[in-house]
């Protein structure tokens, strides 16, 4: 697909992506992957395509405000927010740069991956190292590692954590708990 | 007394039967918390919830108001599965209804996804949810079985309780592209696998034929449902278009 985009285009998804996450301030939506595109309608009316991270993410509906807050700030009278699904958001859409935010921030960011699809899984019945030999996939990602001292040493507490994407872990050398952006 | 619209397109029947599984299990999924065991498990619960919320949003916005069709509708208009509405039970009967309603939904998002219908989109999103819900029901279903004799005979009998409802999973939802017959024997053999790695026994007894449960996609739902429902929409209900 070629689309052409124009400096106002341009200039207006950078305003966009600035906009902070609400539940990971420390992330902009840009840093995040979620603003997938500006188009301009108009002399002042837009529309901004978002994605959500999960289905039921329910940070999405305060994206939406946040960026059409900024935009009307910005003298855009009109300002549509379009939620689009198709390709779906990969926590390979994660800026380098918001990596090593996460990390700053005590989260471990999610580790990369090419292909898209089934999420490997690398995980016991209880809980378990990744080191695990016998877990399916365990080759496949390289370990998470604790984000306060490093280690590749850190174990699974619960695959669930305060958010649809987090995990929790334990870090086995600082005995820290930690969250794990997990990859989607 | 309004009843809700539904929209009049070819997709109305599948995204119906699509969106009341996913908002049916996730009102169910909700009832765990301040109930769950741990902590962690309320955690994963709620969050398994909430991404089965997310998808029947989408799925019953493409066909209607959501809130409406959610709170709004009488027992008889319901498309779910009678699975997805059966009681929590204990928390094995939560992991049983869990493990064979994710393998399926995991099976027929990826088939989904693959093709370019109206759902691929939403399909090829929620493909990657449903694998983590999966993998959540297949680990606490080993943990189960293959733990203490108590956890082993409850998991057993959870497995055995609700394999009458596994039949109409396969019934062909009009407007879905799916090989229904390749749909099952898939989710036979996984189901087969994950509970003889969990040193249990697959369930004998009917799923589908002369008697059997099936019947939710025509609207026909078990006794515990209503009762589900009447919770569900009291609120929306006895406070029409109260907002906070």
């Amino acid at each position: 697909m070629v689309t052409t985009t124009t400096p106002l285009e341009e200039e207006l998804l950078e305003l966009a992506g600035s906009v902070p996450d609400p539940e990971l301030p420390v992330l902009t939506l840009r840093e995040l992957g979620v603003v997938r595109a500006v188009h301009a309608r108009g002399a002042d009316s837009v529309e901004v395509e978002l994605t959500p991270t999960y289905t039921g993410c329910p940070a999405i509906e305060a994206m939406a405000l946040d960026i059409e807050r900024v935009l009307h700030e910005h003298g855009i009278r009109e300002v549509t927010v379009r939620t689009v699904l198709a390709p779906a958001w990969s926590t390979d859409d994660i800026t380098e740069e918001g990596r090593r935010k996460l990390r700053e921030f005590g989260i471990a960011p999610p580790r990369v991956r090419n292909a898209s699809g089934p999420v490997p899984v690398a995980l016991g019945p209880t809980r378990t190292r990744d080191a695990d030999p016998s877990a399916a996939g365990a080759d496949e990602l390289e370990a998470v590692r604790c984000p306060h001292c490093g280690s590749a040493d850190t174990e699974l507490l619960s695959r669930f954590s305060s958010t649809a994407c987090k995990a929790l872990r334990r870090c086995l050398t600082c005995r820290e708990p930690f969250d794990h952006f997990k990859e989607l | 007394m309004t009843t809700p619209t539904v929209k009049d397109t070819a997709l109305a029947p599948a995204a119906l039967a699509l969106g009341d599984d996913a908002l049916v299990l996730s009102h169910r999924l909700g009832e765990w918390a301040g109930n769950a065991p741990v902590l962690e498990e309320e955690v994963a619960l709620a969050n398994i919830a909430l991404d089965l919320l997310g998808q029947a949003r989408m799925l019953l916005s493409m066909v209607g108001d959501e809130d409406e069709l959610a709170f709004l509708r009488e027992e008889r208009a319901f498309r779910n599965l009678q699975l997805v509405e059966q009681p929590n039970g204990d928390f094995a009967h939560t992991i049983a209804r869990q493990l064979y309603f994710s393998v399926y939904q995991h099976l027929l998002h990826t088939q989904l996804a693959d093709g370019d219908g109206p759902f691929a989109a939403l399909a090829a999103k929620a493909v990657k949810e449903t694998a983590y819900h999966r993998d959540h029901a297949e680990q606490w279903t080993l943990r189960l079985g293959d733990g203490t004799e108590v956890s082993h005979d409850r998991m057993q009998q959870a497995a055995n309780a609700l394999w009458r409802y596994t039949g109409e999973m396969f019934q062909p939802v009009e407007g879905l592209d799916i090989d229904w017959t390749a749909l099952q024997t898939a989710w036979l053999e996984q189901i087969e696998d994950v509970l003889r790695r969990a040193t249990l026994s697959v369930p004998e007894g009917p799923r589908t034929g002369a008697w059997s449960a099936g019947a939710g996609r025509q609207g026909l739902h078990t006794e515990p449902f209503g009762r589900m429902l009447a919770e569900m929409q009291h609120l929306h209900r006895s406070h029409p278009g109260a907002s906070w």
